[in-house]
């Protein structure tokens, strides 16, 4: 027999039935940590839910949320679900353009916000908007004086509600009782890079089984807790905080505000945990700084038990490899002295799960935080699978591969080396998009996710590349233009990287060195330099990012599919790749073939063996002005590893 | 489409104030009011004597001539722990904090005047102590959610960047629910972030709090957003006084603050 609380208004209130007095969420008013229980949780929803009963939203409606994670934006969600409703989480730092075209695409009646500033917005384009009928706002503040009529407030819509429950007694039970697994959970639009926003639809069904995936999976219970800080709208936050939540039934806690992530953090002590790679960069970043001003003792401490970290600490927490007893005992020394009050800082200490994902992270960052005990692992996925494709297993965690695909999920590898996927958590379409549908998923029912890809030799999935910019060398092995690059800028000497090596026999790249990095190495060495230039030409910097260049081709020559594509050549820039000189997007991408084209005499030196080239290249200055810039670039050979060789040797 | 606030009867008025230190006058018959829910603005070029008159307003200064009616009490010589009292609260165009305190101490200060527990009580943290102290600090939990310094609450002053320093010092004067709020410069030094920040602050602590407003501010352009009158001072004297339309375009502003040839 099918489990019978199979959407999320029956699973919320089972939860309110097995354990009503379990905290559901907090969130800190006045600087006190208030908390709702299941039981309130599930009243305040069906308050809300009548609410909307009695201002005319009814089934297959569509809710706009707008607004940072806050308690009664969840319930919100949770209301419209009950009635048939299907929310519409928005990112609260759109602007009123972006808000107004999701708006309009999902044709919302009502739109949940959290405050004035995104109820100045919703005013903004009301009149874009025909089906805008009512606002409801969470915070009254500065609003004590608007006078639209469609402004309510959440109270006054709970009241409402609590008024229209009263007088149709059977209704609420109705309303959930009408309800099926298979009706649209929410809908989510991807940030797409190109073009508008789709709206990616997700059942029940669907989210509900990722939700018990990872539950499962991760052990997660009513006993755990999780920080909701991340964009509501995002795939990840609304699955972590909403879906799992409900599933497991473990507490979610709101922030303060965006400025006390830290400080809330350390107070609830997450046991769950979810950060992008750019998060953790930021957090191991205050730790540097912290610690370069710490005093000599303190920084002695830190640098030599950082070092037994690295040694020792992923190999305890990862269980398969054998410790000897001094290395461990020498780990719990430096537990007690600097492991154990770094994660308390982080507010960390009580982290049992901590996953990754969105892009790729380097090995250094995150071996940092394995290293010292935070069981941080690797996820993949997008909206479009509800972040549900692979995570790495405890005990299986390695940094380079996203780890084995989960239970349920089906991956296939396209000729292309696209990634395909079948999973129950797939969305069913994007909202009002047939065509876009029918692009991404095939007959099969498998999602292409434009990601390419390939198994490692334990099974692991390790994603290289966007599948439309990965190519080929002339031999036909895969080239991944992204992936080499991505591994040369993980040392922190090295800014850009761009790679050529489609068609050809070899692969050969520029670099830019970083400039602050490089500048610090040299004023340790009593190096002296003019400028970047000249910098860059010094034989000792060659020599540098020649043994960087080096490494990655050992490396790459342990991955039988890539050891082809180790760097033969590569030559350091003159100048640094610019987004004014249209050599990098505005959001720092390397515009690949745009370089390509205006250094071509690079390029062709590269692969021609000459061992110099000369260049004059326009530059735009920050005030408008060009100039040219000439240099006299050397280029220099990288030793590549025999693949078998170092196979074997491994 | 907001409704209007409600712009009550005159809260102080300030007739025929002259003040001089020696040979030196400040200010020269003085005669304006300010009314409920009122924002004011005080402007004039350097050394008008904008800040005097601050001073003369919170009982810093005592005017040799004139007087200054607060909700109707006419007095000459108040001090000024006596005009906080009586609901006069102010902020300093150089900071003026307590910088090796937290934010939640700097503003737990501005408490002080309401406490009543004594000595003995409050080091001992006995009972009328310990509900003051939960009082003051829930309502100063109110301010510190109000102007946004969540983040800073645990943090001392003096690490702070100036804006914030702004803010907090804007928090004690609010710690004194007053009546009527004088701010000398509040904006002084700010980047154009920080002005809108707290030109937003002022707005809602006229609406949200209905506290009435004096400031005295450099920026015309804040100064023409967030008044409903302004008095142009010019050396000790009241030139103008009127909206900020009327102000903007009187001959004799003009004048004082482009030079004129005589």
């Amino acid at each position: 027999m099918p489990d019978a609380a199979d959407t999320f208004p029956r699973l919320v209130l089972r939860q309110a039935e097995e354990r009503p007095d379990r905290p559901a969420f907090r969130e800190k008013y006045l600087g006190i940590w208030q908390v709702w229980t299941w039981a309130q949780v599930a009243d305040e929803a069906r308050a809300f839910a009548c609410g909307l009963a009695a201002l005319g939203f009814s089934r297959g409606g569509h809710l706009g949320v707008v607004g940072d994670n806050r308690p009664r934006l969840y319930w919100a969600m949770a209301a419209a679900q009950c009635v048939g409703g299907v929310p519409v989480p928005l990112y609260q730092d759109s602007v009123a353009q972006e808000i107004a075209y999701v708006l309009q695409d999902a044709e919302a009646t009502v739109v949940v916000a959290e405050d004035q500033e995104q109820v100045d917005k919703l005013l903004e384009i009301l009149p874009q908007c025909p089906n805008l009928k009512t606002i409801v706002f969470d915070d009254a503040r500065g609003l004590l004086r608007y006078q639209q009529p469609q402004l309510l407030s959440f109270e006054r819509v709970q009241a409402l509600g609590r008024e229209y429950d009263r007088q149709h007694p059977g209704f609420f039970a109705a309303a959930i009782a009408a309800g099926s697994a298979d009706d649209v959970a929410t809908i989510l639009y991807t940030s797409g890079t190109t073009g508008n926003p789709k709206g990616v639809t997700l059942t029940h069904r669907a989210m509900i089984a990722t939700g018990r995936t990872y539950a499962e999976l991760e052990h997660l219970g009513p006993r755990d807790e999780m920080l909701a800080y991340l964009p509501m709208a995002w795939v990840g936050q609304n699955l972590f905080s909403y879906a799992q939540s409900i599933v497991a039934g473990f507490c979610v806690s709101c922030p303060e505000s965006t400025e006390t992530v830290m400080a809330d953090m350390r107070e609830i002590g997450p046991t769950y945990y979810f950060a992008p790679p750019r998060v953790l960069e930021a957090l191991l970043t205050q730790v540097t700084i912290r610690m370069e001003d710490a005093s000599r003792l303190k920084r002695g401490l830190y640098e030599y038990f950082m070092g037994v970290a690295r040694r020792v600490g992923p190999k305890l927490l990862g269980g398969a490899e054998k410790v000897g007893i001094a290395e461990r005992l020498l780990y719990g020394l430096g537990d007690f002295l600097v492991y154990g009050p770094l994660r308390n800082v982080l507010g960390m200490s009580r982290v049992r799960v901590a996953y990754t994902a969105g892009e790729a992270i380097g090995p250094d960052l995150f071996v940092f935080y394995r290293s010292i005990g935070v069981n941080l692992k690797q996820l993949y996925g997008q909206t479009e699978t509800t972040v549900c494709v692979c995570v790495q297993p405890d005990g299986q965690v390695k940094p380079d591969t996203v780890g084995p695909p989960l239970p349920g999920v089906e991956l296939r590898l396209a000729e292309s080396g696209e990634v395909l996927v079948r999973t129950p958590g797939l969305f069913r379409e994007y909202h009002r998009n047939p065509q876009a549908t029918a692009e991404a998923k095939d007959a099969e029912g498998f999602f292409h996710t434009g990601d390419a890809g390939y198994f490692d030799r334990d099974g692991h999935l390790k994603i290289i590349d966007r599948a439309k910019d990965v190519g080929r060398l002339a031999d036909g092995t895969l080239f991944a233009p992204k992936y080499l690059e991505n591994k040369l800028k993980f040392f922190p000497y090295i800014k850009e990287a761009v790679c050529f090596g489609q068609g050809r026999e070899r692969v050969c790249a520029l670099v830019n060195i970083d400039m602050d990095a490089i500048g610090n190495w040299a004023e340790k060495r009593h190096l002296s330099y003019s400028g970047y230039a000249d910098l860059a030409a010094q034989p000792a910097v060659y020599d540098l990012v020649r043994g960087c260049v080096e490494q990655c081709n050992r490396e790459l020559a342990a991955d039988a599919t890539l050891a082809n594509s180790q760097i033969h050549r590569f030559l350091i820039l003159h100048k640094e790749l610019d987004a004014d000189d249209g050599e990098l997007t505005r959001t720092r991408k390397v515009r690949r073939r745009h370089v390509g084209e205006k250094y071509a005499a690079l390029v062709d030196a590269l692969y021609s063996g000459k061992t110099s080239c000369y260049i004059e290249t326009q530059v735009r200055f920050e005030d408008g002005r060009t100039g040219m810039v000439s240099a006299n670039l050397k280029i220099a050979e990288a030793r590549v590893f025999d693949g078998d060789a170092v196979r074997r040797a491994a | 489409m907001t409704a209007a606030r409600e712009i009550g009867l005159p809260i102080l008025v300030v007739e025929g104030v002259s003040l001089s230190f020696g040979g030196v006058t400040a200010l020269q018959s003085v005669s304006f009011d300010v009314r409920e829910r009122e924002i004011r603005a005080i402007i004039g070029p350097n050394g008008a004597g904008k800040s005097s008159m601050l001073n003369v307003i919170n009982g810093v200064y005592h005017p040799q001539e004139g007087s200054v009616s607060f909700r109707g009490a006419k007095r000459r010589n108040v001090r000024p722990h006596e005009a906080a009292r009586r609901g006069i609260a102010r902020t300093f165009q150089n900071i003026a904090l307590f910088r090796g305190m937290t934010v939640l101490d700097n503003l737990m200060t501005g408490r002080c005047l309401k406490m009543n527990s004594g000595f003995l009580e409050q080091a001992l943290y006995l009972g009328r102590a310990r509900r003051e102290e939960l009082e003051h600090r829930a309502k100063v939990e109110e301010i510190i959610d109000f102007l946004e310094i969540q983040h800073i609450r645990k943090t001392p002053v003096g690490r702070l960047p100036y804006g914030l320093q702004k803010r907090v010092e804007l928090g004690r004067a609010l710690a004194t629910e007053p009546a009527l709020l004088l701010l000398d410069e509040p904006m002084a030094g700010m980047n154009l972030e920080e002005k809108q920040d707290m030109s937003r602050f002022v707005l809602d602590v006229n609406d949200q709090l209905g506290t009435t407003i004096v400031l005295i501010e450099h920026d015309m352009s804040v100064v023409m957003d967030l008044s409903d009158r302004v008095v142009v001072l010019d050396y000790g004297r009241k030139i103008a006084d009127g909206t900020p339309g009327e102000v903007r375009t009187d001959r004799d502003v003009v004048d004082a603050y482009l030079g004129v040839a005589h």
